[in-house]
């Protein structure tokens, strides 16, 4: 199994009415039933917006912050789920279930680094052949 | 390495290089697929180990001889070759001893036939989540078995671009997981349109060099031959797999007809068709026999029948315009494009006269105000109806936009005779 991000991007200036909003809310409710259901939940959040990001660098040993997000963009990251998936495709699966990747949305798929694993192969297919 | 000599010891040298060879070109991809299956999907490391491994055949076949079954003993090989990699690493110590114990199982079966993973192979190539150049490069390297330099100079790039484009999407294949596996029943009409694409590709990059002095390169075109055969071999009940090839087998058939001694462009009109090559062709229409009779044909099955009614035509004017007509109709409905709506206009242009050929070329203007096709076809059409200034500014128009040198000397020709 490998990890992967599901990193939820869309436009957060849209305005949903209050019965899409609700409606919206049922099917992430549902979704994360879904990947629990599966043995796929690895935890994730919800963000606020963008208007209430600051960015922090530092330079020459001064910290900077600067009020709003990283990169300015229509598009928004607006949370993120973290899903465990046998492959590419299984995850493929899991992240268009996601309600992120409807309404004009998309999702964003990131495997992530597995520091503990010995090395990046998996003999499991030869193992299991034997 | 485990294996027995088949025909003992007495064989001479140049008979086993001949049998590695021979292994090469049949079993590369095999072995490759293979050894890349069982090190889950890491290509670079079964590329290299593959590599070592025709090395080594060429190395013992000679005084050991021949090994039974060829393929076993190199996908074997390979595999020893890779974890002895993975050993000199060091830092892989547990896996190793894991896989170590799966391939004394294993090598106890290297003289039996090995599982055919080429499939496999194939679809991790064309996967939807590779850009289609990459897809292009890992198919040609590690389906097609094509050096890095070979598939630099069929697509015009430096080789150092090509190799950075080969290990970013080896990498990817690696770090995403893109899976070794063949796609269920219910996922194959999303996902073999891309292998198909890819492979018609190839064949296009080679049948109308773009950009490129040489009108064809054959080279790029027996390469996409190969890998449609390949795929017929594989997945034999599908229409489209088999309409592709069809496809590609009918427009190869007319290559040598297609190209004048000079070099220039013969235009299907024009061709001799004595020069056709009706093996080809007849090798197409039974494959298009076996594609029509089941469901699920596409447009590659389409294009492959339109293909073919040129093909049975004694000449250019014996062609029955009408049937093709129906048939790009067909097209349409699977595979609606600006560019179907053109070569049916162009067919009743051809059928009905060239009145109602520019009648319906009408209402494309738009879509293809950029398309060298569209406006030397109007030019065609205007041409034949006696608007010989309008031909012309049609027929300059395309010339701007030509990409190949041969293409842009036929209309310059065709301009010079107005």
């Amino acid at each position: 199994m490998a990890r992967y991000a599901v990193l939820i991007y869309g436009d957060e200036n849209v305005e949903q009415d209050e019965a899409t909003a609700g409606q919206v809310m049922a099917e992430y409710n549902a979704y994360g039933e879904l990947l629990t259901g599966r043995g796929a939940m690895s935890g994730g959040e919800a963000l606020h917006p963008t208007s209430t990001a600051t960015t922090v660098r530092v330079a020459g040993g001064k910290t900077i912050t600067i009020d709003g997000p990283f990169i300015e963009s229509k598009e928004a990251l607006g949370g993120f789920y973290l899903i465990e998936a046998e492959n590419l495709d299984a995850a493929i699966e899991l992240a268009a279930a996601c309600p992120g990747a409807k309404y004009g949305g998309a999702v964003e798929l990131r495997p992530c680094v597995d520091f503990a694993a010995e090395n990046p192969w998996d003999p499991a297919p030869l193992v299991a052949r034997a | 390495m485990g294996s027995r000599p088949a025909g003992g010891a007495g064989l001479n040298g140049s008979a086993a290089r001949a049998a590695v060879e021979h292994a090469h070109r049949t079993e590369w991809t095999r072995v490759l697929a293979g050894v890349a299956s069982s090190l889950g999907g890491d290509l670079d490391l079964a590329e290299e180990a593959t590599a070592e491994a025709f090395a080594a055949a060429l190395e013992h076949w000679p005084t050991t001889g021949v090994p039974p079954n060829p393929g076993g003993w190199l996908v074997t090989t390979a595999r020893r070759r890779a974890i002895d990699r993975l050993r000199r690493a060091a830092i892989h110590r547990r896996k190793v001893a894991e896989l170590e114990a799966a391939l004394d199982t294993a090598s106890a079966t290297a003289d039996s036939p090995i599982p055919d993973e080429r499939l496999e192979l194939i679809f991790c190539c064309c996967h939807p989540a590779l850009a289609v150049d990459a897809q292009v490069a890992l198919t040609l390297r590690c389906v097609a078995g094509l050096g890095v330099a070979e598939i630099a100079h069929a697509f015009l790039v430096g080789e150092q671009t090509m190799a950075k484009r080969l290990v970013r999407a080896k990498r990817k294949v690696r770090d995403a997981r893109v899976p070794l596996r063949v796609p269920d029943r219910d996922e194959l009409p999303h996902r073999l349109p891309a292998v198909l694409a890819v492979v018609y590709l190839v064949f296009n990059e080679g049948y109308s060099a773009s950009a490129d002095a040489q009108l064809v390169r054959p080279d790029l075109c027996a390469r996409a031959v190969d890998l449609g055969r390949m795929l017929v071999e594989l997945l034999p009940n599908e229409p489209e797999v088999l309409g592709l090839l069809a496809l590609l087998l009918l427009h190869e058939s007319r290559r040598p007809a297609r190209t004048a001694p000079d070099g220039s462009l013969v235009l299907l009109a024009e061709q001799d068709r004595t020069l056709w090559d009706h093996t080809l062709a007849r090798q197409a229409g039974r494959l298009l026999n076996a594609a029509w009779r089941r469901p699920g044909c596409g447009r590659y099955v389409i294009e492959a029948a339109i293909a073919a009614v040129h093909a049975s035509a004694a000449s250019y004017a014996d062609t029955d315009w009408t049937h093709i007509v129906r048939l790009y109709d067909l097209l349409w409905q699977v595979s609606p494009s600006p560019v179907v709506a053109l070569n049916r206009a162009a067919a009743i242009g051809l059928g009905d006269g060239p009145a109602a050929g520019l009648a319906a070329l009408n209402g494309l203007a738009d879509d293809l105000a950029d398309y060298q096709y569209f406006h030397s076809s109007r030019a065609d059409l205007l041409h034949r109806l006696g608007r010989t200034d309008e031909a012309r500014t049609a027929y300059q128009r395309a010339l701007e936009l030509a990409g190949n040198a041969t293409e842009r000397a036929f209309l310059a020709g065709r301009l010079a005779s107005l």
